[in-house]
């Protein structure tokens, strides 16, 4: 099915631009690498960043000599990335974190019909990342967002007030969004899901735990 | 550009990257420095940038984007990963493998110097407010709060005015697609 539901243009400018917090850039990385559109787009954000990059003033530099390589050493730092090919299957740039197979991951029980799998991101960075799987036809707690979220599926669905999400889909929420997703009914749903502000997951998860104290 | 590519690619031309380091490692330095690091790191950053094109170039492919915009992909990608000290999640545009129109590749090279032009155009004619929202991003490194915080303005005011900007950017190059 098409993907429907991207990133907001102001979250997919950042991740452009390289200040979008580390845990909503691997969301959109993985979004990225399942959608054409989107890869379209960013070519765009790309070429907008050389242009800024190219109106700067110098700074005067010395140019180091050239060593003449035997090979192509590993890449520094400089990540390269290839779009995953197959649908349905983990995105390329999240295999180095969580294998290939969705059918292979460990998960953790986390409440009734929800399970996770909280994932490493660098030392410095402050967000949340994680996995999360819901059981077929479970209703999540009613909950908002305190500051930026997003939510990609990577297997089943959900359906909101905002609508209905599902493989590839990219659910960009923030302050503003109050919603109750259910899963879909026979496949439910695998999302990845990061926060900026990772506190107000545990309050969600808290609830899972405990679903009936402190509504 | 892509032709100096193309000779440091193909011949390991050191004139050519000479070339290269002129035209473009005094603006990553300056890219560097907006971003908070030191002249030093700056200049170190600078040059690493442009050995990873020196090494690389063989890996880079005209048809997807200028020279400059692969430039610019390294450097942040090498911004983040030092300076941030985070992961770069940032695809490189080598990446990039999707529906080779290989048919209509003279076009395509004319296409890829008219969106630049196009996007050029775009940017310089955005309202102030949008512009220095955009530039704040890319070049001085802000998140949206952060924005939000420099320039004293609600949260969702920093995000209207990128929309904006990145519309207005869109509608400039919509019909090359």
């Amino acid at each position: 099915m098409a993907i429907t539901h991207h990133a907001d243009d102001s979250t997919l400018m950042s991740y452009a631009a390289g200040t979008l917090p580390e845990a909503l850039s691997a969301v959109v990385a993985a979004h990225v690498a399942m959608c054409t559109d989107c890869r379209r787009e960013l070519a765009t954000l790309d070429e907008l960043g050389a242009i800024l990059l190219a109106d700067l003033p110098g700074q005067a530099t010395v140019m180091p000599l050239p060593r003449q390589p035997a090979v192509e050493p590993a890449p520094c730092s400089a990540i390269v990335r290839k779009p995953s090919a197959a649908a349905g299957t983990i995105p390329a740039p999240l295999t180095r974190l969580v294998g290939k197979d969705l059918d292979a991951i460990a998960w953790k029980r986390l409440g009734l019909g929800v399970w996770h799998l909280p994932l490493p991101l660098s030392a410095n960075a402050t967000g949340d990342l994680r996995l999360i799987k819901v059981a077929p036809g479970q209703i999540m707690p009613d909950h908002g967002h305190g500051g930026a979220e997003l939510a990609l599926i990577l297997a089943g669905s959900y359906t909101d007030s905002i609508g209905h999400f599902g493989h590839g889909d990219l659910a960009d929420l923030d302050d503003a969004v109050e919603h109750q997703p259910i899963a879909d009914r026979e496949a439910g749903c695998i999302c990845l899901i990061a926060s900026e502000h990772p506190a107000r997951f545990k309050g969600l998860f808290a609830r899972l735990v405990q679903p009936f104290v402190g509504l | 550009m892509a032709d100096l590519l193309q000779q440091v690619a193909v011949h390991r031309d050191v004139d050519a990257f000479r070339q290269l380091f002129q035209q473009y490692a005094p603006r990553v330095k300056s890219y560097m420095m907006r971003q908070g690091a030191d002249p030093n790191t700056a200049e170190e950053l600078a040059q690493e940038t442009l050995l990873t094109v020196w090494r690389k170039a063989a890996l880079y492919s005209g048809e997807k984007g200028s020279a400059t915009t692969w430039i610019f992909t390294i450097a942040r990608n090498l911004r983040i990963d030092r300076l941030r000290k985070e992961v770069p999640w940032q695809e490189l545009p080598e990446g990039h493998n999707e529906t080779p129109s290989s048919d209509t590749l003279p076009d395509e090279v004319v296409s890829e110097a008219e969106r630049r032009a196009r996007v050029q155009t775009a940017l310089a004619s955005l309202p102030q407010d949008q512009h220095e929202v955009v530039s704040l991003s890319y070049i001085d490194g802000l998140s949206h709060s952060e924005i939000a915080e420099r320039l004293n303005l609600p949260l969702g005011t920093v995000k209207s005015r990128m929309r904006l900007a990145y519309q207005k950017i869109r509608d400039a190059v919509e019909d090359l697609k």
